[in-house]
């Protein structure tokens, strides 16, 4: 038997960016909101401080930050003819764990998706005909313009650095040109360009593309947010990805929001609470709060008048799935949708290699150093006859020099030995990488359901993921990458080696940690579980947060797009839910 | 909850300035509740830096409060009839706050400041009184001190009061702005910030005097000089930056930390912006006292070439290479007076086991300093810190290899 805990306003599971930011709206509206974090409390000061070695093998390769699956992992196979199994390490995402959550070792690409990546189907539809019929993307039900002073709001928090390319309508020279408006100009300017970035963005402009800095969490100067949140100027140390900031120069939640809420008298945090299921009255009309186990393995439950999911998304599906919310998605009948539409992204690069002249000094690094082409994304290009929709940023990205992940060595090196040592040190200075971010459009047979034979250390079946590539992926990212091999020419290497996105999906080597999809938002209970506010279709107080929410993956990093539909979704709550609980939609 | 919201309401409220009118101190009791005074007060008294240690015990005591001469518990100041101040009257805690004695006639130690409170009014004194009884009381023994023979007699505190000690009123000076005496009297008095800043002789007493003020030796930190020397003391900052540093921790030079955070934390920042004013006034009078003239030391001193590797490869991500700093974040140490003061404990302090900057709220991030104790040895703390006290247009004798090492030994003891 639980104990119970006394009611709370508000129960938050999870305290990551999506957390943290809803803890802080809600309590701003007087809230009484508790947070329950499986992992521990951790902060710059203690744990992150800059005499810390950023150790690669700790890090990277040992996983410190990154979530442990000796309680909870999930089950993969390619296809639903295959047998899934566990994993027993991370590999090709790597989420976090711990207060911040992944945000303490993202790299700080910092987005905003395209307006007609919110209307995906509807616009591609209207340009280019019918759809495939397994390609099973859709509207969001919110519109770009809905978001935009949400987007506003998170980059302002952030400090985040850019140039604005399109200001109400009007376009700016030195932005991107094919962003949705902006009501205004980036809080900071761009971070100051090596040697690489510029290179590419020269060769780009030169084939008629429009480069652009890339949009970044690292601080270009010092900024002080609207919580009056300090955080300090970029060192260019190149250890953002997979490691923490010491400098206070990496937008977190630790950075931007913690030093506030954690002072506030209306809201609490409790770690190493792991909850278990989210829980509801009998006919399964509201959450009635969530069940938990402490570090001393207690179950505890939480009564709350509001459940907000703010864990990962593979956690949030697997929370839903566990708890019996909803109807779990079969791909042979297409009916249910919790689990549908999981999906992840396209990624695919080119590496150059100079003669001993050119320098690249890839150890002054920040991970959102770099310049940008957005001329090949989402429909900003006429896909007529190309035999997909969708498409990526191209980008130089000078995001580390690191000794042990960063050595590239040109086509037919030994993979050891002399050979090896010498072509890293010959080419460790002298090459670059320009890659393609390549969208993700989500198909009928990618999801996530309950395995049926593993389970978890709480006796949970675990969370099953079916995935692949597509045609679409395929076709649209060697689309991708020849326009990569164009500007690489022009670029004027000694020589260099494509790496193209080959078939089948492995989750073995490391890729992007930008899984989507699962608890799909949409207009329509009839195809979404959430509704444009992030609310269960199902039970009106329970809110989901996170790339869950996307119906497909477009080909940007998702983290400026979740702030915003947390931003959007909690001023729904403080704005309509509150004077009037129920659903924010009417089906 | 009940003390912040108070304290809201506080700040914006007039009586300060018709209580500086008429500069003998007297409140309008009309104004506010006499517990609401008293709470004021008691924060700029800082009574809670040595009264609370738990905070869900505010006023208990019972706080190791080290001296040169051995540890002392601080009392509990709970209503608490049996082991704090319950069964006292307002006429005893005047005497106590006055002349330093207890109802029973024992002589309190001078650890506790009644040689500053001697001046406060009784007026204010009472209202400190009535918000330490509308508390809750907590039963807390506190513990005997430390002390060796004869210091453990307390009797013999009539010596040194006689040496040491003048039983004063507070006289404004005609001579001087409402808002000068209004700082004095909460510097000299409640504030007792001469018990950190200025030197003691042989026996603890604070020094007067042209001494006043010159900086001091306090809980194992160097209080730096608060007097008008540009180099060590504070004579180059402007009204606004210490303005700034009282009543928001940080300025755009450096932050207050180790002792003196706790200071801005539970003190000054919850003062009246009329208050710190009067406080920066009266400051700003302190003449200025050369203290340790130095000229700077040359670049090719074998300290400063290894400090200069060091702060390069250690400390210039955040202090900048030019020693710059981050204005409100990180410390500009060009210029710094505490970099140069005549004794560089704090600074080695600082370097050997870091410090947390001051919480408040214009900044609520708490950057920290991280310590470097296992990653410095004492040559290379001695000579980063040498270099800092000579670099960047800075002078200063430089620190040996010695010091740093009694320094860890002092910081090892304390814990």
């Amino acid at each position: 038997m639980a104990r119970i805990m006394p009611r709370k306003d508000v129960v938050i599971v999870g305290l990551g960016w999506t957390g943290s930011i809803v803890a802080q709206e809600l309590t701003e509206e007087g809230l009484d909101v508790v947070a329950l974090e499986r992992g521990v409390w951790r902060a710059t000061s203690e744990d992150f401080a800059v005499t810390n070695a950023q150790d690669e093998v700790r890090y990277r390769y040992r996983h410190e930050l990154f979530e442990s699956l000796s309680r909870q992992t999930l089950t993969f196979r390619n296809n639903m003819n295959e047998i899934a199994l566990p994993m027993r390490q991370l590999g090709s995402f790597l989420p976090g764990t711990n207060v911040g959550g992944s945000g303490v070792h993202w790299n700080g690409q910092t987005w905003r998706f395209l307006p007609s990546d919110f209307v995906a189907r509807s616009h591609n539809e209207e340009r280019y005909g019918a759809l495939p019929e397994d390609m099973t993307i859709q509207d969001w039900g919110v519109t770009y313009d809905d978001l935009e002073p949400h987007f506003t709001k998170f980059e302002f928090l952030c400090g985040i650095a850019g140039k604005a390319g399109n200001i109400k309508g009007e376009l700016q020279p030195g932005g991107n040109p094919f962003e949705g408006w902006r009501s205004t100009e980036y809080p900071t300017p761009p971070m100051k360009m090596v040697y690489g970035p510029t290179l590419f963005a020269k060769a780009s402009e030169e084939l008629g593309y429009h480069p652009f800095p890339g949009p970044s969490a690292n601080m270009s100067q010092a900024y002080t947010n609207p919580l009056g949140v300090s955080m300090a100027p970029c060192t260019y140390c190149g250890f953002c990805e997979k490691f923490a900031c010491g400098n206070y120069s990496k937008a977190t939640a630790e950075t931007t929001i913690l030093p506030v809420l954690m002072e506030k008298d209306n809201f609490t945090l409790r770690t190493e609470s792991m909850v278990l299921r989210v829980l509801t009255d009998k006919q399964k009309t509201r959450a009635t709060g969530v069940e938990y186990i402490t570090a001393e393995g207690e179950l505890v439950e939480q009564p709350a008048d509001i459940v907000i999911l703010a864990a990962y998304i593979t956690h949030n599906v697997h929370l839903m799935l566990v708890s019996g919310i909803g109807q779990p998605y079969n791909p042979r009948t297409g009916e249910g949708l919790v689990g549908k539409n999981y999906a992840y992204q396209t990624m695919s690069g080119v590496t150059l290699f100079y003669d001993d002249d050119t320098w690249f000094n890839p150890f002054v690094g920040a991970g959102a150093l770099g310049m940008c082409v957005d001329d090949f994304n989402g429909d900003n290009f006429d896909h007529t006859g190309l035999g997909f929709i969708g498409g990526g940023y191209l980008a130089q990205w000078q995001t580390n020099g690191r000794p042990i992940e960063s050595q590239p060595t040109p086509e037919g090196t030994p993979k050891w030995g002399a050979q090896y040592k010498k072509a890293v040190r010959e080419n460790y200075q002298h090459s670059i990488s320009i890659g393609a971010h390549g969208a993700q459009m989500s198909y009928r047979q990618n999801y996530l359901d309950l395995d049926p034979t593993y389970r978890d250390a709480y006796g949970r079946p675990l969370l099953r993921m079916t995935f692949d590539f597509t045609e679409n992926d395929y076709n649209m990212s060697n689309f991708l990458t020849d326009r990569l091999v164009d500007i690489a020419k022009v670029m004027n290497p000694k020589s260099y080696k494509v790496s193209r996105r080959e078939g089948p999906y492995s989750i073995v080597p490391y890729q992007t940690t930008h899984n989507t999809g699962g608890h799909i938002m949409g207009a329509s209970p009839a195809d979404s579980v959430t509704n444009r506010f992030n609310q269960s279709w199902d039970l009106p107080n329970l809110f989901l947060m996170g790339a869950g929410n996307f119906p497909q993956n477009p080909g940007y990093n998702p983290t400026g797009t979740v702030a915003a539909l947390a931003y959007h979704s909690a001023q729904a709550i403080r704005e309509q839910y509150l004077s009037n609980p129920g659903p924010l939609v009417q089906a | 909850m009940m003390i912040r919201s108070s304290a809201i309401i506080f700040a914006g409220s007039t009586f300060i300035g018709l209580m500086a009118s008429t500069a003998a101190m007297a409140i309008d009791a009309n104004d506010w509740t006499m517990r609401q005074r008293g709470l004021y007060l008691t924060r700029a008294g800082d009574c809670a830096a040595c009264h609370t240690v738990d905070e869900n015990k505010p006023m208990a005591g019972d706080y190791a409060l080290s001296t040169p001469f051995g540890t002392i518990y601080t009392a509990n100041i709970t209503p608490d009839e049996e082991t704090g101040i319950g069964a006292w009257t307002a006429d005893d805690f005047y005497r106590a706050m006055n002349e330093g004695i207890r109802p029973n006639g024992e002589r309190l130690y001078p650890a506790f400041p009644y040689t500053h409170y001697t001046i406060v009014t009784r007026e204010d004194s009472n209202a400190i009184f009535a918000y330490l009884n509308s508390l809750e009381p907590v039963r807390q023994q506190v513990r005997e001190p430390e002390f060796p023979w004869p210091l453990s007699m307390r009797f013999a505190l009539r010596g040194w009061n006689l040496l040491n000690f003048e039983n004063e009123e507070f006289e404004p000076d005609p001579e001087k702005s409402d808002a000068w005496n209004r700082g004095k009297y909460l510097v000299e008095g409640l504030g007792h910030c001469a018990m950190c800043h200025s030197p003691k002789n042989i026996i603890g007493a604070v020094k007067e005097g042209d001494d006043a003020f010159t900086g001091g030796y306090a809980e194992g930190w160097w209080a730096p000089s608060l007097t008008g020397s540009t180099r060590d003391g504070i004579g180059d900052w402007s009204d606004e930056q210490l303005f700034d540093f009282l009543k928001h921790g940080r300025n755009d030079r450096t932050a207050a930390f180790g002792p003196m955070a706790e200071v801005v934390e539970v003190s000054t920042s919850h003062m009246t912006d009329e208050d710190v004013q009067a406080i920066v006034e009266y400051i700003r009078s302190i003449p200025a006292q050369e203290t340790d003239e130095a000229e700077p030391m040359e670049d090719d001193d074998p300290a400063m070439q290894l400090g200069r590797t060091i702060y390069e490869a250690q400390c210039s991500a955040c202090h900048a290479p030019d020693g710059s700093g981050v204005p409100g974040q990180f410390a500009a140490l060009a210029g710094s007076s505490l970099a140069q003061s005549s004794n560089p404990t704090s600074l080695v302090r600082i370097i050997l086991e870091g410090a947390r900057a001051a919480q408040t709220e214009r900044y609520p991030t708490r950057h920290v300093m991280p310590a470097f104790d296992w990653k410095l040895d004492d040559e290379e703390v001695a000579a980063v810190a040498t270099y800092v006290r000579n670099a960047f247009g800075n002078a200063a004798s430089p620190v040996s290899e010695d010091f740093v090492e009694d320094t860890r030994e002092d910081i090892r003891k304390e814990r």
